[in-house]
């Protein structure tokens, strides 16, 4: 027997559950981990969707729910634009054994019309929609998370062993801004590592040569050279407006001075650093996980902690960790993942293996402790065992030029 | 026996070794028989008090000793200990 588009309505109606906009609103602000999906076509997700949904065309739902959503009991409310389509989804992923879905009656038109909130696809050039095509594809990434590289800021301290494959993979992805801090000129003896600088080079000023190259791998990215020596003096001005910084640094003077005045901004720092055939890689995600003095409060003598320049380092080890920083540094950006703030992970090439180690928060830190927080805000920063910066870190006045004045009990130089 | 990884910084002053075994029922018998078959690791691992230096982090396993018992935490025959000195390299 013949049945009709209204037969079939009424009887997958029967059989899944229905929400209006408004319930539906309240479960979004709720209960984060519920699920929007918008089936409509891209012409119409073009034209405006609920934040935070996932697109998925109802003519490819069966097959690309479950790599969306693989979870079969995750609360999932779906949307069309009436409500119509959203429905027969609904039946279709009942029958694929999902079992908490809940189809959004009345549709986007509804909710746009009860003043509920909406947002326009972040615009892409046609350019760019080539370029990052293959970051589109993957649902974690899409045109909100390629929007957010462009739009995020990257500072690269050092655009050495580590900086140079981590500021070309940046680039490569599209981070519309990558600062780099380096004051030194390319070296004969670090092209056998850092990638960023070509021969005819050797002489360069390193960020002015990084940035050449940058800009000829994608014109998207805006570089800042900072040409100068990060110290306790302007360390504040350089890292202030940036997303995440990645340590490339090979001293310990500027580590600790760096820690300090970034947990105080509140900046993550995915550091590395590395040594003959080993490396070691964590994130130091302030308040959140430790900090570098919560992991070594005091720096080793001289003697006991060379540089490269010293010890030597197999050319690829520094970027097999500046390629894991530049992976640590995307996830922050893109908010995915697992970070490894509170890991430390050990990468030995001789026997091509990864350990990881539990990190801990110093519960009494002088950088990151809730009384080192306190101490700060009343003006009186803890003492800190002494290395770089002669006084601890304060976060100095910006003015209109923004300079910082007195930071660190320094004048800027 | 327990496992103790030597950090590459440290190699020259083990024999060059990457790791030795050494006996111990506590994180201290350990790193003191360690100390006693290497006598130059001594004054890079210890103050001259005999403290661990702030500079080297001792793993057991996974676990950082600071918060598990310090130098009296108990080790197994099959717990290996990793030293840690903080590393400078990144650039140049």
């Amino acid at each position: 027997m013949a049945r009709s588009f209204t037969d079939i309505m009424r009887e997958i109606r029967a059989s899944i559950r229905e929400i209006g906009p408004g319930d539906a609103a309240a479960i979004r602000e709720q209960s984060p981990q519920t699920a929007f999906v918008d089936v409509r076509e891209q012409t119409e997700w073009d034209e405006g969707y609920i934040p935070g949904a996932i697109h998925v065309p109802r003519g490819h739902l069966e097959s690309r729910i479950e790599a969306a959503l693989p979870d079969h009991d995750q609360p999932i409310v779906l949307y069309c634009a009436a409500g119509t389509r959203s429905a027969l989804a609904a039946m279709t992923m009942l029958q694929m054994g999902y079992s908490n879905v809940t189809n959004m009656s009345g549709g986007f038109q509804q909710w746009k019309t009860m003043g509920l909130p909406w947002q326009l696809p972040p615009k892409l050039t046609a350019e760019q929609k080539q370029r990052y095509s293959r970051h589109l594809l993957i649902p974690e990434v899409g045109a909100e998370g390629q929007a957010k590289l462009l739009d995020s800021r990257v500072l690269l301290i050092g655009a050495g062993g580590l900086g140079s494959p981590s500021a070309l993979y940046l680039a490569a992805a599209g981070v519309g801004t990558i600062g780099i801090v380096d004051f030194d000129v390319v070296d004969m003896s670090n092209l056998q590592r850092q990638v960023i600088h070509t021969t005819d080079r050797v002489g360069e000023r390193k960020v002015a040569s990084a940035k050449r190259t940058i800009e000829a791998l994608n014109p998207d990215v805006t570089v800042i050279p900072h040409e100068e020596m990060l110290d306790a003096s302007n360390v504040e001005r350089i890292i202030t407006g940036y997303d995440v910084i990645l340590d490339g640094t090979d001293t310990f003077e500027t580590r600790y001075t760096l820690n300090d005045a970034a947990v105080a901004t509140n900046i993550p720092v995915v550091h590395a650093s590395v040594f003959r055939f080993e490396g070691q890689l964590t994130v130091f995600k302030p308040y959140e996980g430790p900090c570098y003095r919560c992991l070594y409060p005091t720096p080793p003598p001289p003697e006991l902690a060379p540089g490269c320049s010293v010890a030597g380092v197999l050319g690829v080890v520094p970027g097999i960790m500046g390629m894991l920083q530049t992976n640590e540094v995307l996830k922050l950006l893109l908010g995915i993942g697992d970070s490894l703030a509170g890991r430390l992970l050990l990468f030995d090439a001789l026997d091509a293996s990864f350990q990881e180690l539990r990190l801990r928060r110093d519960p009494h830190c002088p950088v990151c402790s809730d009384e080192a927080v306190q101490a700060r805000r009343a003006g009186r920063p803890l003492h800190v065992a002494t290395v770089g910066a002669d006084e601890p870190f304060v976060l100095g006045s910006i003015n209109s030029m923004g300079m910082s004045s007195t930071v660190g009990g320094r004048q800027p130089q | 026996m327990s496992t103790v990884r030597i950090p590459p910084v440290l190699r020259a002053n083990a024999g060059g070794s990457k790791q030795v075994d050494v006996s111990g029922r506590t994180v201290g018998e350990v790193l003191e028989a360690l100390v006693g078959r290497f006598p130059s690791l001594s004054g890079q691992l210890f103050t001259p008090e005999g403290e661990l230096n702030r500079f080297v982090n001792v793993y057991l396993n996974d676990q950082d000793i600071r918060y598990l018992q310090e130098r009296s935490t108990p080790v197994d025959d099959r717990d290996t200990l990793i030293i840690l000195p903080a590393m400078a390299g990144g650039t140049l």
